[in-house]
C-alpha cells in the first residue's frame, strides 16, 4: 500500500477562477524520496498544502499513511512533519527554544528522537542560544528540519526546502535526505532547482497545476524524443541569435556555457549541416557535440507540449 | 571594442557592524555593458555590499564610485543613475501593469513625451499592451520579474542591480528573461546580478565569488573553471563556498 | 499539560521579548491614568471668577479682598444682578461665581449662620471642584479668623451649585470607564495580533499539522493575555487610589471576579477577529475600531445613555463594556455588594459565554 496517494485532486481559489490543481494523481511508496519538481506557481504548494490536511480539495481523494486527507485529518497531523516553504519557526524564539517547543507540539522531548536529528542538529548547536531570526538560510532551514522531525515522523513533507539557500547548503541538504531516507522516512519533496531533481528516486514535474511526467530520473531522461546537441562558440549572444534565425532547429535554448539545440528533422548529417550554415557567420571555436539531456531540457520540452495543447484545445 | 570604461570602483570598501566585518576589503571594477555575476553563499556579505554600492548603506571605510559617483557623498546621484529590481520587491501587485509603469516611471524622473514613449515601448516588447490595465498580482510570475527587469531599467541607467531576479521563475521564462538582459547589455547598460542558478553564472561576462565577507575569486567563467579545474560554475562555487569559516 | 505549559511559556517569551507589545500592554494603561491624573492635580492658578454682592457689607467686602488676593483665583468684577451670573459664565472664561445674598453680615452676627452661593462651572468636572474646594478653604480660613475676637459661635455655611454637569461626571466615573476601555483593548488586540502573527509568520501551519488540539493552541493564546490583563486591573487600580485618590468601596474581590469575566468576553473577542484577519495591521484597525468606538460611545461613561434616542439605547445593550461599565462604577463608587449587581453580572456572563462558544467554533483548523 502506497504511503502517500492522490487520486483526481483538484483545487481552485477565488470561487474556481483561479486553478491551482488539475486532476491530479499519483502515489508515493513508503520509504521513498519523491521529488515535486517545478516553478513558483506551479501549485507545488497547494498540493503539500492539501496532503497535510491545511486545505480541502475541491475534488478528488488522497491519503497519507493510509488515512483520508479529510476525514482522518487528526491521524495525519499525528504522524507527518512538514516544513513549509516559508521559513516558519518563532524568530524571536531561540534555537534551543523553538527545538523544545515543537517537541512539545508533537507530545515528545529532544531526548527521545535525538538519535534522528543528532547530525543536523550538532551543526546548529552552536548558536543554540541565538533567535531563530538572526541565523543565516542555511541555518534556520537546518534548525526547520530538526523541528519537522523531533517527533520521528512517518512522512516527511518538504516544501521548498532549498528556495533561497546556496548551492552548499543545498548539497549539505539532500545529504541529509539520503540518511533520512535510509532510516525509512518517506520524504516529498518540492523544488524549483531542476538540478535536485537526480538526487530523488521518483520525481513528478509540475507546471500549470498539471503533472506533465512522473517517473524516476532516469526514465524521464530517455522519453526524452530527440537527439540533444550541446553547441557553443567564443560568442555566445550572436551564437545564440543566429541559431534562432535557422529553420533546421526545432529548439534553441542556453545552459550554461552551451546552448542546446534539437533539430526538426533528425538526420545523421544535421550537425554538419548546421555547422554548414552557420559558416557565413564566421563563429570563431564552434564546438557542437551530442549530449544526454537533463531534466532541465525534459522540463522545456514537456512545457512547450503543453504550452501547444493548451492553445490547440482553446 | 573601445576602451573599456569602468561604471563601478571598488577600493578596499569595507564594512563593519560591530566588531563584525560584513565585508572586508573588497576591490573590483565593472565595466560598462557587461554583464557581473555577483555571487557568494548566504551571508558572504553580497546584500551589505550591493546596498552600499547602491547608497543605501554608509561604508565603515574605503572608496567606491558607482557611475562616477561617491557613494559616501553623491548618494542621492547615484540612485538617480542606477535600477535596481529584486525578488522580493518588484511591483506593486495591485497596481495594473500601466500603473505599475507610470509610477516607477514618474520615480525614476520620466514624464510627458518620453514616459509615453517608453510606456509604449516597453508594453510592445514585453507583449503586454493587451493587458496593461490587469493588475499585475493577476500575472504569472514569469511575466512579472520580466516586467520588474524593464520598469527597473525604463530610465536607461548606467547600471541596473539585479537581486535573485529569477529565483523560482520556470526554465523557459527565465532563459526569456536572460535575453532580455542581453539586450539591456547590448545597449550600453551594464547588469550587476547575483544568483542562485549556477547555469545563469556563465551567463556573466565576469562572475567574482564572495566568502567570508570577502572576493575570493573575480574572473570570465572560463577562466574560474580553468583555474579550478573543474567543469562547472557549481563546481567553483562550491570549492570556494565550501572553504567559508563563517557560518552567518 | 506540558504542551499547555510549553504553549504559554512561549507566548510569555514573545510578550517580554517585544518592546513594542510590551509598551502596548502596560505603557497604554499608565499613559492614560497619568495623563488624567497629572490634569487633575494640577493646581490652578489664577482662575477667573465674579462676585455678586448683594450683600455689600463689611463682611463682604473683607471675604471678597481675601479671595482676590488668594493665588488662585483673579476677581475679574463685581456685579449685583442674577442675570449678570449668566451672561458672565457664557462668556466662558468665567470659572466660578460667589454670591453673598443680602444682609449676609447681619445674619452671621445676629443669627450666627450665614449662607454664600458657590456657583461653578461643571463642565469641567476636574476644574470646578478643584476651584470649589479652594473657595471653600479661603472661607473657612477667613471664618476663623473671625471667630478668634467673637463671642459667639460664626458659621458661614457655603452652598455649592455645579451648573451644567450636576452629576460631575469626572475623575471617580473616568475610572471605571478606564478600566472596561483598557481591558477590552489591550485583550482583543493583544489576543487577535498574536494569532494573526502566526499566521502571518507561517507558525500556525505547523501548530495546524500537529496533534496538538486546537483547544490548546486558544486557551494557550488567552491564558496569558488573562494574567497580563488582571495584572493591567492592578496597576490601574493602584495608580487610581496614589494617584488620583479615588477610593475603591465596594469588594475587591468582587470587583476582580467580574473583570475576569470581562476579560474572557475581550479575549473571545479577539480570537473572532484574528479568524477575519489576515494581517496584524488588519486585526490592529479591526480590534481599535470595533472595540473602541462602540465602547468609546455605547458603555456610557463619556455619553450618557440615557439622553441618546431609543435605538440606540437598544444597541447599547448589546455592548458587553456597558455593563462592565455600570458593574464596575457601582461596585468601585457605591460600594455596592453582588446582590444589587447580579442581573448585570449575569448579562455580562451569558454574552461571554456566547462569545466564547462561537470564537471555538469558528476557530480554524484548517488555512482559509
Amino acid at each position: 500500500m502506497p504511503d502517500v496517494s492522490l487520486e483526481n485532486i483538484s483545487k481552485t481559489y477565488n470561487k474556481g477562477k483561479t486553478i491551482a490543481l488539475r486532476d491530479i494523481s499519483f502515489s508515493i511508496e513508503k520509504g521513498e524520496l519523491f521529488g515535486l519538481i517545478g516553478p513558483d506557481g506551479a501549485g507545488k504548494t497547494s498540493l503539500f498544502r492539501i496532503l497535510t490536511t491545511l486545505l480541502l480539495p475541491d475534488a478528488g481523494k488522497a491519503t497519507v499513511n493510509g488515512y483520508d486527507v479529510v476525514q482522518q485529518y487528526r491521524e495525519i497531523r499525528k504522524r507527518v512533519g512538514y516544513m513549509p516553504g516559508k521559513f516558519s519557526l518563532y524568530q524571536d524564539l531561540s534555537v534551543e527554544e523553538n527545538l523544545n517547543f515543537f517537541a512539545t507540539v508533537f507530545n515528545t522531548t529532544v531526548k527521545e528522537n535525538y538519535n534522528l536529528i543528532q547530525d543536523i542538529y550538532v551543526q546548529i548547536a552552536p548558536f543554540k542560544n541565538r533567535p531563530a531570526g538572526k541565523l543565516s538560510g542555511g541555518m534556520k532551514q537546518k534548525l526547520a528540519l530538526c523541528c519537522a522531525l523531533i517527533h520521528r515522523p512517518e512522512v516527511l513533507f518538504l516544501d521548498e526546502p532549498t528556495t533561497g539557500v546556496d548551492t552548499v547548503s543545498r548539497k549539505d541538504f539532500w545529504q541529509m535526505l539520503q540518511k533520512l531516507k535510509a532510516e525509512g522516512i518517506t520524504i516529498l519533496v518540492s523544488t524549483p532547482y531542476m538540478d535536485e531533481a537526480s538526487l530523488c528516486e521518483r520525481i513528478a514535474l509540475i507546471q500549470n497545476g498539471s503533472i506533465m511526467s512522473i517517473d524516476t530520473p532516469q526514465q524521464i531522461i530517455q522519453m526524452y524524443p530527440d537527439p540533444l546537441f550541446a553547441i557553443r562558440a567564443e560568442n555566445m549572444s550572436t551564437l545564440l541569435a543566429d541559431l534562432r534565425q535557422l529553420q533546421l532547429l526545432k529548439s534553441v535554448y542556453s545552459f550554461g556555457d552551451y546552448h542546446h539545440i534539437t533539430f526538426v528533422q533528425n538526420q545523421e548529417n544535421s550537425p554538419q549541416e548546421l555547422v554548414q550554415q552557420l559558416a557565413q557567420a564566421q563563429h570563431l571555436q564552434l564546438e557542437i557535440k551530442p549530449i544526454t539531456p537533463g531534466i532541465e531540457d525534459c522540463f522545456i520540452y514537456l512545457m512547450t507540449q503543453q504550452n501547444e495543447s493548451q492553445r490547440n484545445g482553446n | 571594442m573601445s576602451p573599456k570604461e569602468t561604471v563601478i570602483s571598488v577600493q578596499h570598501l569595507t564594512k563593519k557592524f560591530g566588531d563584525f566585518f560584513a565585508v572586508y576589503n573588497i576591490s573590483f571594477e565593472v565595466y560598462k555593458g557587461e554583464i557581473f555575476g555577483f555571487l557568494g553563499a548566504n551571508g558572504a556579505g553580497k546584500t551589505t555590499a550591493i546596498r552600499m554600492l547602491c547608497g543605501l548603506s554608509v561604508p565603515t571605510s574605503g572608496v567606491a564610485q558607482v557611475a562616477g559617483f561617491d557613494v559616501y557623498k553623491d548618494t542621492e546621484k547615484i540612485k538617480a543613475n542606477i535600477g535596481y529590481m529584486s525578488q522580493k520587491f518588484s511591483l506593486y501587485e495591485d497596481l495594473t501593469v500601466l500603473e505599475n509603469i507610470r509610477f516607477f516611471g514618474g520615480i525614476y524622473g520620466l514624464s510627458g513625451k518620453k514616459l509615453q514613449a517608453q510606456t509604449t515601448n516597453l508594453l510592445e516588447k514585453l507583449a503586454l499592451a493587451p493587458h496593461k490595465n490587469k493588475l499585475v498580482a493577476s500575472l504569472p510570475l514569469g511575466w512579472k520579474q520580466k516586467l520588474a527587469f524593464s520598469i527597473a531599467i525604463i530610465h536607461e541607467p548606467v547600471i541596473v542591480f539585479l537581486d535573485e531576479p529569477t529565483g523560482g521563475v520556470d526554465p523557459i521564462t527565465r532563459r526569456q528573461f536572460w535575453d532580455l538582459i542581453y539586450e539591456a547589455a547590448d545597449r550600453g547598460i551594464t547588469v550587476f546580478v547575483t544568483t542562485h542558478y549556477m547555469d545563469e553564472a556563465e551567463y556573466c561576462h565576469r562572475v567574482s565569488m564572495m566568502v567570508d565577507g570577502k572576493i575570493a575569486a573575480l574572473d570570465t567563467p572560463a577562466h574560474l573553471k580553468n583555474q579550478y579545474k573543474v567543469a562547472s560554475m557549481d563546481d567553483v562555487f562550491y570549492q570556494l563556498a565550501r572553504a567559508a569559516q563563517r557560518t552567518e | 499539560m506540558q504542551q499547555l505549559y510549553s504553549f504559554v511559556r512561549k507566548e510569555f517569551y514573545h510578550v517580554f521579548r517585544d518592546s513594542k507589545t510590551l509598551l502596548m500592554l502596560f505603557g497604554l494603561p499608565i499613559a492614560q491614568i497619568l495623563l488624567f491624573g497629572f490634569a487633575l492635580t494640577n493646581e490652578i492658578k489664577n482662575a477667573n471668577i465674579v462676585v455678586c454682592d448683594y450683600a455689600n457689607d463689611n463682611v463682604s467686602n473683607e471675604l471678597i479682598t481675601q479671595i482676590a488676593h488668594s493665588n488662585n483665583f483673579t476677581l475679574a468684577k463685581i456685579i449685583h444682578t442674577q442675570t449678570e451670573i449668566e451672561a458672565a459664565f457664557e462668556e466662558g472664561d468665567i470659572k466660578l461665581v460667589l454670591v453673598f445674598p443680602n444682609n449676609f453680615a447681619q445674619d452671621l452676627y445676629h443669627q450666627g449662620e450665614a449662607a454664600v452661593q458657590i456657583i461653578a462651572d461643571a463642565s469641567d468636572p476636574n476644574t470646578a471642584t478643584t476651584l470649589t474646594a479652594y473657595a471653600q478653604n479661603i472661607i473657612r480660613d477667613y471664618q476663623q479668623q473671625i471667630q478668634r475676637s467673637a463671642p459667639q459661635v460664626l458659621s458661614i455655611i457655603p452652598q455649592v451649585r455645579m451648573l451644567y454637569n450636576p452629576e460631575l461626571k469626572g475623575a471617580t466615573n473616568f475610572v471605571p470607564g478606564l478600566i472596561a476601555l483598557v481591558m477590552l483593548l489591550i485583550c482583543v488586540l493583544m489576543t487577535s495580533v498574536s494569532i494573526v502573527r502566526e499566521k502571518e509568520m507561517g507558525t500556525m501551519e505547523i501548530l495546524l499539522v500537529s496533534p496538538t488540539n486546537p483547544l490548546v493552541v486558544i486557551i494557550a493564546k488567552a491564558l496569558p493575555y488573562f494574567f497580563l490583563s488582571l495584572l493591567n486591573l492592578t496597576i490601574v487600580l493602584l495608580m487610581s487610589v496614589w494617584l488620583l485618590g479615588i477610593s475603591i468601596n465596594g469588594s475587591l474581590l468582587l470587583l476582580y471576579f467580574v473583570s475576569s469575566i470581562f476579560i474572557l468576553c475581550a479575549l473571545s473577542l479577539g480570537l473572532l477577529i484574528s479568524n477575519i484577519a489576515a494581517s496584524q495591521q488588519a486585526a490592529m484597525l479591526i480590534s481599535l475600531m470595533g472595540m473602541l468606538l462602540p465602547t468609546v460611545m455605547f458603555s456610557g461613561f463619556m455619553f450618557p445613555i440615557e439622553n441618546m434616542p431609543v435605538p440606540l439605547q437598544i444597541v447599547s445593550n448589546i455592548v458587553p463594556s456597558k455593563w462592565f461599565y455600570i458593574i464596575v462604577k457601582d461596585i468601585m463608587i457605591k460600594g455596592t455588594g453582588f446582590a444589587a449587581i447580579w442581573k448585570e453580572v449575569l448579562i455580562l456572563s451569558f454574552m461571554t459565554l456566547f462569545l466564547l462558544a462561537v470564537s471555538f467554533k469558528k476557530f480554524k483548523i484548517r488555512l482559509s
